[in-house]
């Protein structure tokens, strides 16, 4: 039933042989390592698409369950010298639950109540992250997390990094995908376009609400995860609330509630800053004015909603 | 089937309405009639669940509906066609009223039912890869209606089905009530418009302010002096 797509598989091998292209350039290591924060952040801007664009809960403290993540992963791996295999689900388990522990409160509220809440729960995670000394190592961070392995060989240089990550993106975005496809994904839409509507026809908006907080949690965690093992190192430097803004920014700018929306903002907001390095100071600067020309000119993102396959049943002839 | 005892709703401390009797019998059409803030949205609202009563007790087949969640009450067998139509904008014609069978599991039945909602509604099917929310007025009253019956209701709970429409729109609307509820659904309809109301209902009650004013079978309410005067602007 399900055809592959002309286009995938160039794709894929562009994707596989990438690593060994960007061996010719001077500098392979550093675009690998942007190579590897592109898959992460394409997770990271998914997992929000589901709470932000699906079920339309506008939460501005992604970076916690990122942070959450990394550093469930980097204290069993370092402390308890789990393995990364048992540790990414372990993480990716750990943040959704702490998305269903924050959902179940928060779900009540609406709009920028919301937005605060998430906004202050992002904070408090941070804080502990700094303050929790005994466990966290505090703001000196955890150093020195393990290279994951595969049987006898280790996965430790950037190239390897680069596949683990494929990998686990592609996995991730399969199994997002499947999920917004579903049945499920229509039902997180009607609770963002009318909450009394959907339970007029016996939809219960708080069970959606919860599970895509969970879900969307779930595999921030995972993201978070693939974060601690790629950098070796986590601090609460890299979950303050400038991410979770950078992470709502790039969902907002592919396009809410779309799957190749979220791949494209994840990727071009990852790699502009790179790419403007040399106007140096000023490339913030530009960013920001990209953005707000966008959001005049194109406000539903760069792929947004309205390229949506049309009727999920796929009960028409079309 | 529906027996509605004593029903008080209270918008924080100010009454919406007042020890509310109503009875809908299997197979009728029943009309609330009223004038703005009578409680006639209100009362619906209260059976559907979204409003929760302060006191008195809501029976539906027996059962009281008073403590019950509203996405539970669907399930129950009652469906609300809100006030204002409450399409889902972003979604197609075909979605929305896909997502009416939610509460079932029946797909084949749910196919043929789909065909039945569009030959009561031809102008849904030509439109049904169309987002809802490009629909007209009309057709988006239809389709909010097509939605509702997709869950088989035992009881379709009507909410101003003539809002904002256009007279020709509103005729084609009340045949179709008519017509669905010839086909065996109970029908508790909410109107301003009376005069429509009242040809297509079998019962009526009149609103006033929370409380019951006139009850009566229609051609009862017909010849009644004060509603011929005040709602059907006959003298």
């Amino acid at each position: 039933m399900k055809r592959i797509k002309i286009w995938a598989i160039p794709a894929a091998i562009l994707l596989l042989m990438l690593p060994f292209v960007v061996q010719m350039f001077d500098n392979a290591d550093f675009l690998l390592r942007i190579a590897v924060m592109i898959g992460i952040y394409i997770i990271l801007t998914l997992s929000l698409n589901i709470i932000v664009g699906y079920a339309g809960q506008f939460a501005l403290g992604h970076a916690a369950f990122y942070g959450i993540g990394a550093y469930t992963a980097a204290l069993l791996m370092v402390n308890y010298d789990v393995s990364f295999w048992l540790a990414l689900p372990a993480a990716a388990i750990v943040t959704g639950f702490f998305g269903f522990l924050l959902g179940t409160p928060v779900m009540r509220l609406k709009g920028d109540y919301l937005g605060i809440v998430t906004l202050g729960f992002g904070e408090i995670v941070r804080l502990i992250f700094v303050n929790w000394i005994d466990l966290t190592n505090g703001p000196m961070g955890i150093p020195g997390i393990p290279a994951p392995s595969l049987g006898s060989y280790t996965l430790g240089s950037n190239m390897d990094f680069y596949y683990l990550v494929l990998v686990v993106t592609v996995i991730s975005v399969l199994i997002i995908r499947r999920i917004v496809q579903s049945g499920f994904g229509l039902n997180l839409l009607t609770v963002r376009e009318d909450e009394i509507a959907a339970e007029s026809i016996g939809i219960r908006p708080m069970k959606y609400k919860l599970l895509a907080f969970t879900i969307g949690a779930l595999f921030a965690g995972v993201a978070g995860a693939l974060f601690a093992v790629t950098a070796m190192f986590v601090s609460p430097d890299s979950f303050q609330y400038v991410e979770s803004v950078n992470i709502l920014a790039m969902v907002v700018l592919g396009g809410t509630a779309s799957i190749p929306g979220s791949i494209l903002g994840a990727t071009i907001l990852t790699v502009a800053p790179e790419a403007l390095r040399f106007i140096s100071d000023y490339r913030l600067i530009l960013l920001g004015l990209i953005i707000v020309l966008m959001m005049v000119y194109k406000p539903s993102g760069f792929w947004g909603e309205s390229k949506r396959k049309r009727n999920f049943f796929g009960m028409t002839g079309r | 089937m529906l027996k509605i005892e004593g029903l008080t709703v209270h918008y924080g401390v100010i009454p919406a309405i007042k020890d509310l009797n109503i009875e809908v019998p299997q197979g009728k059409v029943v009309c609330l009639i009223g004038t703005n803030g009578s409680g006639k949205t209100t009362t619906l609202k209260g059976v559907s669940g979204i409003v929760k009563a302060k006191a008195g007790r809501i029976l539906f087949e027996g059962k009281d509906l008073t403590k019950v969640d509203p996405h539970q009450i669907v399930h129950m067998g009652i469906s609300q066609v809100p006030e204002g139509r409450g399409v889902f904008p972003d979604l197609t014609v075909l979605e929305n009223l896909q997502l009416g069978a939610f509460i079932r599991k029946d797909k084949k039945a749910i196919k043929s039912d789909l065909e039945e909602i569009f030959s009561l509604f031809p102008r849904l099917e030509e439109r049904k890869n169309q987002l809802s929310g490009t629909l007209s007025g009309g057709e988006q009253q239809m389709l909010a209606m097509g939605r509702a019956l997709m869950a088989r209701p035992k009881l379709l709970l009507l909410d101003e089905p003539s809002m904002g429409l256009a007279p020709i729109i509103v005729q084609e609307i009340f045949k179709i009530v008519r017509r669905i509820n010839e086909e065996g659904t109970t029908v508790m309809l909410v109107e301003q418009n009376a005069k429509m109301a009242l040809s297509v209902a079998h019962y009526g009650y009149v609103l006033e302010t929370g409380e019951i004013v006139a009850q009566g079978t229609v051609n009862e309410l017909k010849n009644d002096d004060m509603i011929r005067k005040i709602y059907l602007g006959i003298h």
